[in-house]
Parts: C-alpha cells; structure tokens; sequence
C-alpha cells in the first residue's frame, strides 16, 4: 500500500519533469526563431513535423489504442481544412478567391479560433455519419467504408454544383495562416495532451479493452458500438483540426491534394513510431518529415565533385527510392517500431537505465565468479 | 417465482444445420450453485453465450429476475431451415396445450370410451382461455412476435457476470486495470468529464473499490504485473475477480477448474463456495471435474448433444443411467 503511495509520488515527479522538458523545447525553438533566418527548412520541418504529429496521434488513438483500422484520415483532413478555409477568408477577398463563382455565397467571416474548432467538429459529424452504420458491424468493413468516404469527398468537394461554397476545382486562398513555428506547435501540442488525458481516462481504458478482446470488453458491461463510435469522432475530430493547420502551412487548399496517399504516409508514422505509443507517433513524425523534406534532399541534386566525377545515381527521384528503401527496413526488421507500445517518458527512461545497470552488475559480478572458479 | 433468478425455457441455438443447444430449459434459484455438465461439444458454452447474449438464440426465452431478458424465434431464412422443438411458442401463432389432458382424451380413443373421450374433449375446448392465462403468467409477450435481443454488455448491465473456458483476459493491461475496467459500466462521467478530470471524485472512488476487491481476492501484490505475466491458475483467479467487480447477482463460470490440478481444485471449491457467500451470488457453472462438481452443487443439469438428459440432485444424477450412458459412451470414443 505505502509502496504504492511512494511509487505514484515518483511518478508524479516524473510528470513534472516530462512536462519541464517539453516547455524547455518550447524556450529553445522561440530563441532559434531569433536567431535563425525565418526561411530556413528547419522551420519548415517543425511546422510540417508538429502538425503530422497530431495527424499520426489522432489515427494512434483510432487504430492503435481502439483496435479499429480506418483509412480515412485523409478525408477528415480535408473537411477540417476547407471548413477553416471557407469561414476564415476575409470578406473583402472573396471575390478575388471566388472569381468563378460570384464570390460565393458565404458572406461572412468567422474568428480563426473558432473556424478552428469547427473544422474539428465538422469531420467529427461525418465520422458520426459514417460510424452508424459501419461500426455497428462485427467484422471490420471500417477500412473499406473510411476509404470509399475519402476518395467520394474528395471529388464532391470539386465538384462545380458546389462551388459557391468549396469553389469547385480551384484553390482557396487568402484566408488566416501562422508565420512562427510555435503555433501549429503549440495547437499539437494542446491537443495531444488532450488525447493522452482520454487515453489516460476510463473511456481510455474502454478502448484499450476493445482493442484486446471486443468479447470479454462486452462481458465487462462496455457498448462497443457507442464507444468505437465516440473514439472515431474524436479521432476524426484532431483529424479535422490538424487539416486546418494544414491549410494554414501550406497557404492554399484544394480537394485534389488529399489523397490517400496522405493517409497512408500518417499510417506509415503511427507504424514507424510503435502501433499504441503516443510519443512514439510524435517522434517519428517529426523523422519523417525532417528525412523527407530535408536531410535526404541532396540525393534529388545532381552532384559533381572538384575533379569533375559525377556521382552516380544522385537525380531527381532518387530520394523517393532511397526513402522507401529506409521505409520498407523499418517495417521489415522493426516492426514494432521505434517505441513498440511504451511511452518515451523521463520515468521510464530512468527505470530502464536502472534495470541494464542493474543487469550489467548483475553479468559483472557472475563473470567474476566463473574466472575465480576457473582460476580455482 | 421471485426465487427463480435464472430461467430458460424452450432454447435452441442453431448454427446452419448443428442444433448446438436443443430446447434447453432450466431454471437457477436464488442463492444456489447450479451445474450444467455433459461431454465435450454438448453445448455447454453455447448455452452460456445464449444468456450472456454473445449469441441470439434461435428460438427461446430467457428471464432473469421474473423478466424477460431474451426471446427469440426462427424467423426469415431460419424459419425454413429451423430442426428444434416448438417453432411457434414464442410467436402469435402459439396456441398452449397440455400435454397430460391430450394424452388423456387420446387414451379414452384407445380404450374404445367415445363417451369418456368426448367429455373430456369438450372440458380441454373449455379450458383453452384458463391455458392462455397461464401461458400470459409465464410469458409475458406470449401470443406475440415480440424479439428481445439485447447486446452482452447490457445483460451484464442487468447483473450477469461471467468468465470464458478460454481465458479472455485484457492482454496489454495490468491485473488493476483488468479489474478496474468492470467499473467504468457503472460510472456516470461522460467522455468529457472524464478526460478533462472533472469527474475525478468517481474516478478516485472506483480506484478504490478496484484496490478493496483485489485485497480481497489477494491479489493486491500482484496489482502492477501484466496480466497475462499471471501463472495458469492466478489468471482464472483474476478472471473471476474481474466479474465480482461487475457486481453481479448472477456468476457464470465456464470450467473454472480447467487445467487445475487436483490441489487447486480444492481450493477453488472452497473458494467458490466463499464468494457465494460473500457476494450474495447464485452460480451457474459448466465443470469437468466431478468432484468438485458432486461437492459443491445443490443441483445439476446434465446436457448431451444439446438435449438436457438429466437434471437433479448430485446424488441423483450420479446414478442416472442415461447419464452413465452418455459419460461412458465418450470414454469409449477417446479409447477407439
Ligand atoms: N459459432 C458457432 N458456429 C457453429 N457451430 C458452433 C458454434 N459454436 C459452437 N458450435 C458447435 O456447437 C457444438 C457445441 O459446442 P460448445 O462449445 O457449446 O460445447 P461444450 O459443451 O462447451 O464443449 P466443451 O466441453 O468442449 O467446452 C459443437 O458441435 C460446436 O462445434
Ligand atoms: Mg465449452
């Protein structure tokens, strides 16, 4: 019992240290900001990186915490970044954006903040509306149904009968977006703590029994239908917002970009970064991105040395193969990925370094004794 | 009535052309422990799966506490198909009779004594509304197409625990949680309150209730270890804790003993008895092992190939010859 007392109060202090650390991150990349010019990729990487991060944790809480297999992430990313779009572009440039259209029929303008959270709320509805009849079934349809859903909004989203609103096939643009790294940083971050307070919660608990055993979770009194449904919507919800930050980064929005080859590189995070590890989706995220967009860039450029020897293979496309290359090892060999099901956590840290000290005594001390035994 | 907490009438359970559980009826009374044995694949878990609604019985009614908590009959494609017994008890289209009366006026008929036979004819026409009243008093929906399908998790809502002959533990989760999850049933916090900590109060006191169970049940030392880290036995311990925390009135345990050696047997039959007590709990449960299903059961139902075949005191159905026959004619299988 009093172990038990002591053991929480650790962890506790633990907690502080975690949370210590992460506004320490928050300090050091104000200070670069000062210090760095604005346009380097660096920030370019931590914005793209925070904002898949989320991306990666809201299909973590989906797939990897609730056991379901959902595919459309992409889908709820584009809903959540057209709703932010439409309701935020100023008054006066709509009929610049609009010019096909008349400059639409929405007349007027929304709060970022709240075009924010509508964004989020939004692609929750349609999880809803999808979730009714799909997830009331026992084998999982969800993939197949999420997949369908997002390539189908994708073309209504385009489609010319709805143009006042979406503006058909062409861009939107001119609407609010963020110039400093901290803020599609600091959102992430607001609501992965509020993702890991979920998971942390009873409801959190639910999910994971579903996601062990969907009979005995039902056996223990727990409504699979209304707690797979409500883990979609939340899900799709930081979907929805993540989209917006995603509009706001890249400065324009149109339906053809969400492919679902945007949901399967998320997938592809939440897999490198451990199936079921929050910390795991956000380190990994941030890998990705910085490989992808930065430190593997220079496999694109032709590259001739001083002595005039080209190096071979260095062409335009060669870091998408090496990428992959680096991708398909990853899964093969680990395919627990970088944190398995554990939290990268400043408790745990500690905990494993003390259990390999321990260990290494443990192997010292045994190696002594069988040389004394030898020596004897 | 109101000492019957568990009643079955009329169950069939059809899976394609396998009537896996053949007009099953049984009843469990408050307080006792009640067997269901039989040999391998006679449809002893089918039966459990039936009350605990993992299954929708083909045709049938369960009643839990005097109500009805289940009730089904063959209907679309099964309505071709079904191979049970009473197709249309539990549809409009039921009309009661009694058997005795019938069997009766046939053997007048038999006899030759037209005038007997007719006379008594006549009384049974008369009877057909007292024979609707009381079909009504065990029923009811009787006389209606009335379907009760509830989901697992509210049968378990209603208080019918149970555990699995194959373990189900939550895997990824520490024996505490495996417990404290039979609590978030009960909890009145909602998704928001429970991630923003508002509902921190509830939380803190079904941590409690956790903690007090597994004291208990000792295995509070354990409350940090894997459940699955568990040796063979503990598991089935836990299993068990974890469907006390449900609060049930009603246990239903599915070879508790399996893959127990003789000396934990023992234990467990204690232990079951224990609980009972403690708790306030009818048990229903499916055992292989015969001592302790012969020491601890007030009563027993004996099931082979779906069909009850025996039913009563352990004493009695320790020496009933079907059973005999039906034990043995499995030995004689494994020996083949
Ligand atoms: N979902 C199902 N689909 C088809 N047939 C099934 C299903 N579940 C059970 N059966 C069949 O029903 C019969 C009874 O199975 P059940 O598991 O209820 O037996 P049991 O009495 O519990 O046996 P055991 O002692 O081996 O546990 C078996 O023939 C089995 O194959
Ligand atoms: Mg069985």
């Amino acid at each position: 019992m009093e172990q038990n007392m002591l053991r929480k109060k650790r962890s506790l202090k633990y907690t502080y240290i975690d949370c210590a650390i992460i506004i320490g991150l928050f300090v050091l990349l104000a200070v670069l900001e000062n210090i760095m010019m604005p346009t380097h990729i660096f920030f370019t990487v931590v914005k793209k990186g925070a904002i898949y991060a989320l991306l990666a944790v809201s299909m973590n809480l989906l797939n990897g915490f609730t056991g379901l297999f959902s595919l459309g992430q992409a889908g709820f990313m584009l809903i959540g970044a057209y709703t932010y779009a439409i309701f935020t572009i100023p008054l006066e440039m709509r009929e610049s954006v609009y010019m096909y259209y008349d400059g639409g029929i929405i007349n007027f303008t929304l709060p970022v903040v709240v075009a924010v959270i509508l964004a989020g709320i939004m692609a929750a509805a349609f999880a809803f509306l999808i979730g009714w009849p799909v997830l009331r079934l026992k084998s999982d349809y969800l993939a197949i149904a999420t997949l369908g859903f997002a390539e189908i909004i994708r073309a209504i989203f385009q489609w010319d009968k709805l143009g006042v609103i979406t503006n058909g096939a062409n861009l939107l643009r001119r609407y609010p977006k963020f110039t400093s790294a901290l803020v599609p940083c600091a959102v992430a971050a607001l609501c992965i703590a509020i993702i890991l307070l979920l998971i942390n919660s009873s409801y959190g608990r639910a999910f994971k029994a579903i996601r062990d055993d969907e009979i005995a979770a039902e056996a223990m009194g727990i409504n699979l239908f209304r707690h797979k449904q409500m883990s979609f919507m939340t899900s799709s919800f930081f979907a929805g917002i993540g989209g917006a930050l995603l509009a706001m980064f890249q400065t324009t929005v149109q339906a053809n970009a969400f492919k679902s080859a945007m949901t399967y590189e998320i997938l592809l995070i939440v897999v490198i970064g451990g199936i079921g590890s929050v910390s795991g989706s956000v380190l990994a995220s941030f890998l990705y991105i910085a490989a992808s967009e930065w430190w593997l860039r220079f496999l694109d450029s032709p590259m001739v040395l001083d002595n005039g020897f080209q190096v071979p293979l260095l062409r335009v496309g060669f870091r998408k193969v090496v990428f992959s290359v680096v991708i398909m090892i990853i899964v093969l060999f680990y395919s627990r990925g970088l944190m398995g099901d554990k939290e990268l956590r400043t408790e745990n840290v500690v905990n494993g370094f003390r259990k390999s000290k321990k260990k290494l005594r443990e192997w010292i001390s045994d190696r002594r004794k069988k040389n004394r035994e030898v020596a004897e | 009535m109101s000492d019957t907490i568990l009643r079955m009438d009329n169950v069939t359970m059809q899976f394609g052309g396998v009537v896996a559980v053949n007009d099953l009826s049984l009843q469990v009374n408050r307080g006792e422990i009640v067997a269901l044995i039989g040999p391998n694949g006679a449809g002893k878990t089918t039966a459990f799966n039936c009350i605990t609604g993992v299954y929708e019985p083909t045709n049938g009614m369960i009643s839990f506490n005097g109500q009805p908590m289940l009730r089904n009959h063959p209907a679309g494609k099964m309505k071709k198909f079904y191979a049970g017994a009473h197709a249309d008890k539990f549809t409009k289209a039921y009309v009661p009779q009694d058997e005795e009366a019938l069997a009766a006026i046939a053997a007048a008929r038999e006899a030759g004594d037209e005038l007997t036979a007719a006379n008594l004819q006549a009384a049974y026409d008369d009877a057909a509304e007292q024979r609707k009243e009381q079909a009504l008093l065990l029923d009811p929906h009787a006389f209606s197409d009335k379907v009760i399908a509830p989901t697992p998790d509210k049968i378990t809502k209603l208080g019918i625990a149970r555990t699995f002959q194959n373990i189900r533990l939550f895997k990824s989760q520490t024996v505490f949680d495996n417990v404290l999850i039979a609590k978030h049933m009960r909890a009145k916090q909602n998704i928001f309150t429970a991630t923003f900590r508002l509902s921190y109060k509830e939380e803190k006191r079904m941590r409690e209730e956790t903690e007090a169970l597994l004291e208990e049940q000792n295995l509070i030392h354990l409350r940090n270890e894997l459940a699955t880290s568990l040796p063979y036995g503990l598991q089935r311990r836990l299993e068990i804790a974890r469907a006390l925390a449900t609060d049930p009135q009603l246990l239903l345990l599915d070879e508790p003993a399996a893959g127990m050696n003789p000396q934990e047997t023992l234990e467990l039959t204690e232990f079951i008895g224990q609980i009972r007590k403690k708790y306030n709990l009818s048990i229903f449960m499916i055992e292989h092992h015969m001592d302790l299903v012969m020491e601890i059961s007030d009563r027993i139902y004996v099931l082979d190939f779906g069909r009850l075949i025996a039913s009563g005191t352990p004493d009695v159905v320790q020496n009933d010859q079907r059973v005999i026959d039906a034990y043995l004619g499995v030995s004689d299988d494994v020996e083949d």
